[in-house]
């Protein structure tokens, strides 16, 4: 009887109507946007971690300096916890708080090397909207690296003043006269957390597809889900067309990474909700220190107020006062789009020149 | 070819066989056209046809006229499966699909219940929904009655020159389970308030009489007459079982105008009258003689209960010619109700074999004095509407309005209890939320399971069934006025799921609301049961008292038509600029690892050291770009041109290709605006080509 007015999955389904009353329902959505925000804060520390240990060894002080004025972790929990689309999306009793926390929590697995963890809240993400599923390539590559650091060839370079003019023979020279303690810093992948990452999600799929065959029969099937039209396949399309370019270029910063595949999902999914913006709104806060630089910030900014203000008014034109049609919120869709698609180009852009005044820092 | 020759003599000498067959079962009727005809078959084991024609003077100057065919056939047929004046299709029908009964009625304008009356035969059993209402009950195990009511719809369909056929689709029919009628599982009833009916719907149902419109009775129906009324309703009712046979009740009930003929004289009190009129000045023909080929064809012209209460004396013993009003013609015979009382309804009845061409009847009434009376009214009016605004949720409220006073209750209002039954189909795209149903007894709120003896919903599922509800009230007799509401959230359609006519809004089908202890019969006794004419005979059948609810016209939200393709360009223009500037950002490197590149791809080919991923994507993209738009340094060595196909291209391609095949798409399936498509091609080459020379 609920099957047809609320799609989500059989799990979710179950869980929920089963409790009374909306305060407690939207309690439940608070609680997980504060988990959220922790995990985030711990995942952000972590990263702070890396990133200091990086320039220590590199003597770069004056970034160090700037680094120690904020804090990246509380940065994104607050970002994420005062942000009004994560206070709308508790509100309105969306779902999504509890996607978001299973995708943080993945995430905040992989950076501390906990697979088991990380393997339960990818599956689990993915049980809930199928979206989640390209985050395996930033987990398996957070596993196997360890947590966002510049370019592995970066601490091969010392940060000595190059005797010869040519940078190219420079390198070479470095790369071949390198010594044993900046060998060691060097991550080679690691094999093993990702394949107890690979066991623990197989574990776990299992446990969730055992569950979902027990709820299957109140609430549609697996073939329910599969039952979508060519055409939601083709658009679902584009979101991986990027996942290999990406991956190339930022592998060396799987929690970035996961951050723009976020953000591109959200931005491409045919049925999107504030809460994934909340999402990668948050995420894009424990990047303070890379993404210093990035460019449009003040006309993103204003151009997300003036989307959000926008799109309920042009709702209200359309469905309600008949006085404005399709266009006018097909018009506000469509500048969101644009102002994501901006954000997401903009803040890789922004994450690769940092990269290149790193390079630039050690070897000037 | 040799097929060809080997089937067709067997056809040829088959016909030769039966053309003297043939013409020994024309024999008869021929001669029975001769003149005469005079319906001896009419015991057992012959077919059957009749014709009849109730004529009523309604209360706010309009006249109803009521036709009423019916055939009969026996269960078994001597003729095996040729009929002598039953029509074949139907029969065919009924066998084919194994009907037990059917009903499908085609109408045009509403039912005033208020003035026209809910009580009696005409609007308990005629009153239908406006377009199209198709109920049938099925003599089949239940697990094939959907599949048999698919093919059904589809044969009517054909028969009937209409769009029966969108009632096959599972979110259009239903299976009410007893509001419709008592406890039936095989039943199936779909509506469809959207139908047009003209002349095309009335042709082949003409065609099911043995003397079509040519003679008799319905020589009556001029088209022009007929579609000016203020109501018409054409309905077919099926009746089948082992031991009647087939019975086909076809019957047109028409309410029409007639033109004002008092032009001598106009007094004040004019408009008091009831306008004249004869079956010539309503119909404009001339009743000339009966179809041969009936048993009986009679004409009957009705004074109902109310108006002869207000006529009082005046109409006492067999006068049709008194002090209140004239009729033109002297009646056969006249026809009281047999309560004993003053208002008993009075039927004049003209056979009409005994008019012919030269002598044709043209049955009137010229009222001497002014009437006003009332017709008969069902315990409770119904009316249905909508609440709330905008195009997000509304709410529907069903309003059942006592037509008593309060005063001829007062002294038994605790012991008399009403039962009344609301059946209701809602389509999916109106999703109801039933937990929301509120029931209000004289404007004060009540707790539903005080007032509801019993409630059955089906919630609707996106586009597989309608939502259906079914809610049995029980209220003492004195309540004035029942309201039930329920909220509702509009659903948005697919674009190609909207009619041609969308801003229009969708149409749902009338609730139906019947009253199950009340069995309203009249009394009328044919006295001679073997000639008995089956319209009076339906008089006394005791039906259930039923009346249909407005038709609801719920507005839906609406895209712009004109716009897919638009959408789809500039939905294409954001992508490419996604990709195409995600792409730049990735592949683009500063001047000195440009200069890097440059060097090493001079100077060492085989062994490049490919230590960063960036510098892999975009030696291989800079390769590419280089290789087709030449604006790259000329350094790089052709070997390096892998291919002359550049990314931006590519996406140019890709994109061009999405939306000339989704653009194709639309021309063939939607073909809505042809105009706007070549628009849209221009706009988006002008739009990928503007970003891809700010990209490059």
């Amino acid at each position: 009887m609920l099957g047809r007015h609320m799609s989500n999955t059989p799990t979710l389904l179950v869980q929920l109507p089963s409790v009374p009353y909306r305060i407690e329902l939207n309690l439940i959505f608070v609680i997980a946007d504060f988990i959220t925000a922790m995990l985030l804060r711990l995942t952000g520390q972590n990263l702070q971690l890396a990133y200091r240990q990086f320039l220590r060894s590199k003597k770069l002080l004056n970034l160090l300096e700037t680094s120690r004025n904020v804090d990246a972790g509380d940065v994104a929990s607050l970002v994420f916890l005062w942000n009004p689309f994560g206070i709308l999306t508790c509100v309105g009793g969306c779902t999504s708080p509890i996607e978001n926390l299973m995708i943080v929590l993945s995430l905040y697995g992989a950076c501390s090397s906990l697979p088991s963890l990380s393997a339960f809240g990818w599956v689990i993400a993915t049980h809930l909207s199928l979206y989640p599923a390209i985050l395996i390539v930033p987990i398996i590559l957070l596993l196997g690296y360890g947590p966002d650091s510049p370019p592995k060839k970066l601490f091969l370079l010392t940060s000595m003043k190059p005797a010869r003019s040519h940078p190219l023979e420079q390198s070479h020279e470095q790369v071949s006269s390198v010594d044993n303690e900046s060998e060691l810093q060097v991550h080679h992948f690691s094999w093993q957390p990702v394949m107890s990452f690979i066991l623990w999600s197989s574990i776990w799929s299992f446990y969730v597809l055992v569950l979902c065959s027990i709820f299957l029969k109140d609430f549609g099937s697996l073939s329910e889900m599969l039952k979508k039209s060519f055409f939601l396949i083709v658009f679902h399309i584009n979101i991986l067309f990027m996942i290999l370019p990406l991956a190339i270029r930022l592998k060396h910063r799987p929690c970035f990474l996961a951050f723009v595949y976020i953000a591109i999902s959200s931005m491409l999914k045919s049925y999107p909700s504030v809460g994934d913006s909340a999402l990668y709104l948050g995420l894009l806060g424990l990047f303070v220190n890379e993404l210093q630089d990035i460019r449009f910030s003040f006309f993103l900014f204003f151009g997300y107020i003036g989307v959000s203000l926008l799109s309920p008014v042009m709702h209200n034109l359309w469905i309600w006062r008949g006085t404005g049609n399709a266009n006018f919120y097909f018009a506000t869709g469509i500048a969101y789009a644009c102002l994501q698609t901006l954000l997401v180009v903009e803040s890789v852009n922004a994450v690769l020149n940092h990269d290149r005044m790193l390079r630039k820092q050690l070897t000037a | 070819m040799a097929v060809f020759f080997r089937l067709s003599p067997p056809p040829f000498l088959l016909l030769l066989v039966l053309l003297p067959l043939s013409t020994g079962f024309l024999l008869p009727t021929s001669v029975a056209a001769g003149g005469s005809y005079d319906g001896v078959g009419g015991v057992g084991g012959e077919e059957e046809f009749t014709e009849e024609l109730l004529l009523r003077p309604l209360p706010d100057r309009k006249v109803l006229a009521h036709f009423h065919f019916e055939s009969r056939v026996p269960p078994s047929s001597t003729n095996g499966r040729h009929h002598h004046l039953f029509p074949k299709a139907i029969a065919q029908l009924v066998n084919k699909f194994q009907i037990q009964e059917l009903e499908l009625s085609f109408t045009q304008g509403r039912w005033n219940y208020e003035r026209w009356g809910g009580l009696d035969y005409i609007p308990r059993v005629n009153a239908k929904p406006p377009g199209l209402e198709l109920w049938a009950m099925f003599d089949l195990p239940i697990d094939q009655i959907d599949a048999t009511w698919k093919n059904l719809t589809h044969a009517l369909s054909g028969l009937f020159c209409s769009s029966i056929n969108f009632l096959e689709s599972t979110t259009a029919f239903a299976a009410p389970r007893w509001s419709f009628k008592s406890h039936s599982s095989n039943l199936r009833y779909g509506a469809l308030p959207r139908e047009a009916v003209c002349t095309e719907n009335l042709t082949p149902w003409l065609k099911l009489l043995p003397c079509r419109d040519k003679a008799g009775l319905a020589f009556l129906l001029d088209r022009p007459s007929i579609y000016k009324g203020y109501y018409h309703s054409q309905r077919l009712h099926l009746f089948s079982s082992e031991t009647t046979g087939i019975v086909l009740e076809q019957t047109l009930t028409i309410v029409l105008k007639p033109n004002q003929q008092r032009t001598l004289t106009t007094y004040p009190t004019d408009q008091l009258f009831q306008p004249n009129w004869s079956v010539n000045s309503v119909f404009r023909k001339k009743l000339m003689g009966q179809c041969v080929l009936a048993k009986s064809s009679k004409v009957f012209l009705e004074l109902d209960r109310g108006l002869v209460r207000e006529m009082g004396s005046l109409i006492l013993g067999d006068s049709y010619s008194n002090k209140g009003f004239e009729m033109s013609v002297a009646p056969n015979r006249v026809i009281r109700e047999a309560l004993g009382s003053h208002g008993d309804s009075v039927l004049f009845e003209y056979n009409l074999n005994d008019y012919g061409e030269n002598n044709p009847l043209d049955v009137g009434i010229t009222w001497k004095l002014p009437f006003a009376w009332s017709c008969p009214q069902a315990p409770f009016h119904a009316n249905r509407f909508l609440m709330g605004s905008g195009n997000e949720r509304g709410s529907i409220a069903i309003y059942l309005q006592s037509t008593q006073t309060s005063e001829s209750f007062s002294d038994t209002a605790d012991v008399c209890m009403m039962k009344i039954a609301v059946f209701q189909i809602v389509p999916w795209y109106v999703r109801v939320y039933y937990h929301t149903l509120k029931v209000f007894v004289d404007g004060k709120p009540q707790v539903i399971s005080d007032i509801v003896e019993k409630i059955q919903v089906s919630p609707s599922e996106d586009k597989l069934s309608p939502g259906i509800m079914e809610v049995m009230l029980r209220l003492p007799c004195s309540t004035m006025s029942v309201v039930l509401t329920m909220d509702f959230d509009k659903g948005f359609l697919h674009i190609d799921e909207y009619p041609p006519d969308a801003n229009q809004g969708f149409d749902i089908p009338s609730a139906i609301v019947s009253f199950p202890s009340l069995h309203a019969k009249s009394s009328i006794l044919a006295e001679d049961p073997k000639d008995g004419s089956p319209l009076l005979s339906k008089f006394q059948e005791s039906n259930l008292v039923r009346s249909y609810t407005e038709v609801l016209l719920v507005p839906l939200t609406t895209p712009d038509f004109s716009m897919p393709y638009n959408v789809i360009t500039f939905t294409c223009t954001v992508l490419a600029l996604y990709f195409g500037s995600l792409l730049n950002v990735l592949r683009r490197r500063v001047a000195e690892e440009e200069r890097l590149l440059n060097k090493v791809s001079s100077t060492i080919s085989s062994d490049f050291p490919f230590d960063d991923g960036g510098d892999a994507l975009g030696l291989f993209v800079g390769t590419l770009n280089s290789g087709s738009l030449g604006s790259s340094p000329s350094n790089i060595p052709s070997a390096h041109v892998v291919s002359c196909l550049q990314f931006s291209g590519l996406f140019i391609q890709y994109f061009n290709g999405v939306f000339c095949m989704s653009s194709f798409l639309f021309l063939v399936v939607g073909e809505r605006r042809l105009g706007s498509c070549y628009e849209a091609q221009i706009t988006s080459h002008a739009c990928i080509k503007v970003i891809f020379q700010i990209e490059g």
